[in-house]
């Protein structure tokens, strides 16, 4: 008899003799997974027995990578403490952002009110009352050179969350480190760039699925001849989430998606090793530990075979899946605010326990409104306690070795993986996005969840158990003043005001040439925008060759 | 037989975040209603799809903080089309201070965060 079977044989023994007199909870099911998944009461080593060591959890910084992607992980380097903000005018997100270096940020994360995301201009008036709203206005060069003034883009790395006009800030980003004599290679940075999930998940996509593919690739395969420390894109799975996705779903998508974005650069006879390692991922987590340490170790699995044996990537760091992770706002509640803060510490740890590169804790207010300076810092502190206070990050993977975190990586992996090839079994990610499929998939698993909040099925504390009294919720919150806004406005009309059109002109019009061709369009994009062309005329003159998506009911 | 409720939701704006309109929206055909889902339209668009469609109540969503300018703005087109019995009621990132704003303005009922759906489904069903 092999120990596990011993073991095994004890266990049922135990459960008759010891356990089956108590009286416990029996049916408890995993919270996470959108899926029907058992938790067993106790885990054993005969859980895992299939598990081989060396081959399916093996080192760190080894394949597959279950461990972590770094040797010694936060040894070697503490994660980057990202906190996303951004809001009004490029002037009052610059104090934010030098208040937030000054505490101890190590990275920028830069938000983008709705207008710059679908590709308006600050002085388009029929978009006036979302100026500045929910991240900062961005339309011309100009506003990128007073976002980061007195910043050194050498010594920083700014994460920037978009999409649709993600090219255009990427070319922004290298003309003001061209201004200021800072070489392109020194320059580090993301812009998400993630194009795919625009369409089922977050909404700021402008042109239909396929020539925004191409934009996509086009910055990634710029990056990798230009601005080689700068990742072109962050494949991200945590706005699936933050819309109701579940565990399992979120992964699917984020790793379906990447493999489209792999396959369209491939196919322009690029090889595998020479974009893949700067490909990275963004995924949000919630509260339970367990379950999400257990994600992000399947995940990384996952992905190491994904690159090795269907793309043949042969530079182990094609095959990292590095991972800028979020506390999950969906999770923080309007009553009782201040537990949201105990969430996020819960949140938070469950992402450094899994092994993230990058973090961002949100603000405990994120369920009233944008967070202030004071909640910004507590988000901030929150990591940096864990960071210093915890001995978290003294030893690489802590929770691995545990009989349910290993059997649970492994029922996680299955799951994912199964529910992948269902979805590629339907279509590609295209075709699922364009039929609806996915929205349709977030949106069932989102109105399951809602009613099981509602029920009382899933205990949400301070809301649906353990409410207190009625009680009027002091809060102070982020407001915007309308005057800030206003001098924005006029800002924008004078720069155009003042710029060579006719260069501007110009330029459009070679960059509607390049469109309508094959050829790269970033150069393009560059030009114009050294020129103070704004974000709504590329962005028009592209629609014009592009067309616009109409989007699927469901 | 008495007509079913009708219903349009809309998220209001640019703001994207889908899910809480939809989840809305299926709990409320759930409870018998016809749903009308636009997705994202601006205040003029909402107005003209209600009317033409004859609705009894219009739904909005928004999460971006645009709510204090765009949702009061439905109510006046209404008014000024002489419209006065479909409700308009609202839903998402609503900081609290905002609410007796909204309700001044025209807006039947507020549904922040984490707003019950049976709560919201009757409201909208008028047996509440």
């Amino acid at each position: 008899m092999t120990k596990e079977t011993e073991i095994a044989k004890e266990k049922k023994r135990w459960e008759a003799e010891t356990l089956s007199g108590q009286s416990y909870k029996k049916n408890v099911k995993a919270m996470l997974t959108g899926v029907d998944l058992d938790v067993d009461v106790l885990y054993t080593p005969a859980d895992i027995k299939d598990t081989d060591y060396l081959e399916d959890i093996g080192f760190p910084g080894e394949f597959p990578f279950t461990r972590g992607v770094y040797p010694s992980m936060y040894r070697g380097r503490l994660w980057t403490m990202r906190q996303y903000s951004g809001f009004d005018t490029p002037e009052e997100s610059n104090a934010r952002y030098k208040y937030l270096l000054a505490q101890g940020n190590t990275g920028l994360s830069v938000a983008f009110d709705l207008p710059s995301q679908m590709g308006y201009d600050s002085d388009n008036e029929d978009i006036e009352e979302e100026v500045g709203k929910v991240g900062v206005a961005i339309s011309t060069l100009k506003d990128m050179e007073i976002l980061f003034d007195g910043i050194n883009l050498g010594e920083i790395t700014t994460s920037f969350t978009i999409n649709g006009i993600a090219s255009i800030i990427l070319a922004m980003y290298v003309a003001v480190a061209d201004e200021r004599g800072i070489p392109r290679e020194k320059i580090g940075g993301t812009i998400q760039n993630d194009i795919l999930k625009e369409y089922a998940a977050r909404g700021t996509y402008l042109y239909p699925p396929k020539p925004s593919l191409r934009l996509v690739a086009d910055a990634i395969e710029y990056c990798m001849n230009d601005v080689p420390k700068f990742n072109p894109i962050s494949i991200s799975g945590g706005h699936y989430r933050s819309g109701g996705a579940s565990m399992v779903q979120e992964a699917s998508f984020t790793m379906l998606n990447g493999m489209t974005y792999i396959e369209s650069i491939i196919a322009r006879g690029i090889d595998v090793d020479k974009f893949a390692p700067r490909l990275s991922y963004l995924l949000v987590n919630h509260c339970n530990i367990f379950e999400e340490v257990a994600r992000y170790r399947a995940v990384r699995r996952i992905w190491a075979h994904v690159m090795r044996d269907r793309f043949n990537a042969k530079d182990p760091r094609s095959m990292m899946f590095r991972v800028y992770s979020a506390g999950c706002g969906d999770v923080l509640t309007y009553a009782e605010p201040e537990n949201n803060i105990v969430r996020l510490t819960l949140m938070t740890l469950a992402g450094i326990l899994g092994g993230s590169q990058a973090y961002f804790t949100p603000g405990y207010d994120e369920a009233y409104a944008l967070p202030t300076e004071e909640t910004a810092l507590l988000g901030l502190r929150t990591q940096q306690i864990i960071a210093y206070e915890s001995g978290v990050p003294n030893t690489v993977d802590p929770l691995g070795g545990s009989y349910y975190i290993e059997w649970l990586t492994d029922k996680i992996e299955d799951e994912i993986l199964k529910y992948m090839k269902h979805l590629e079994e339907r279509g590609n990610m295209v075709e699922l996005v364009e039929q609806g499929y996915i929205q349709s998939e977030m949106a069932r698993i989102a109105f399951e969840k809602t009613k099981k909040k509602m029920s009382g099925e899933e205990v949400v504390v301070g809301v649906n158990k353990f409410q207190a009294s009625e009680k009027k919720e002091q809060i102070q919150l982020h407001q915007t003043d309308p005057e800030v806004i206003k001098k924005r406005i006029e800002s924008v009309k004078q720069v155009k005001k003042e710029r060579d059109n006719d260069k501007v002109a110009h330029c459009l019009k070679d960059l509607k040439k390049a469109a309508e061709g094959t050829e790269n369009m970033m150069p393009y994009i560059l030009e114009t925008v050294k020129a103070y062309g704004s974000v709504e005329e590329i962005v028009t003159t592209l629609k014009e060759v592009f067309g616009e998506f109409k989007e699927p009911l469901i | 037989m008495k007509k079913a409720i009708r219903v349009v939701i809309a998220r209001l704006g640019m703001d994207a975040h889908w899910r809480g309109s939809v989840v809305v929206a299926r709990a409320i055909r759930d409870a018998g209603m016809e749903v009308i889902y636009l997705g994202n339209q601006m205040p003029e668009a909402i107005v003209e799809t209600a009317i033409q469609e004859d609705v009894n109540v219009i739904g909005l969503s928004t999460l971006s903080g645009n709510h204090l300018e765009l949702a009061p703005e439905v109510v006046r087109l209404l008014r000024e089309k002489g419209i006065r019995d479909i409700l308009v009621i609202l839903g998402g990132t609503i900081p609290p201070d905002d609410i007796p704003k909204l309700k001044a303005a025209g807006i039947a009922e507020v549904f922040g965060t984490g707003s019950s759906l049976e709560k919201i489904v009757r409201f909208v069903s008028g047996s509440d």
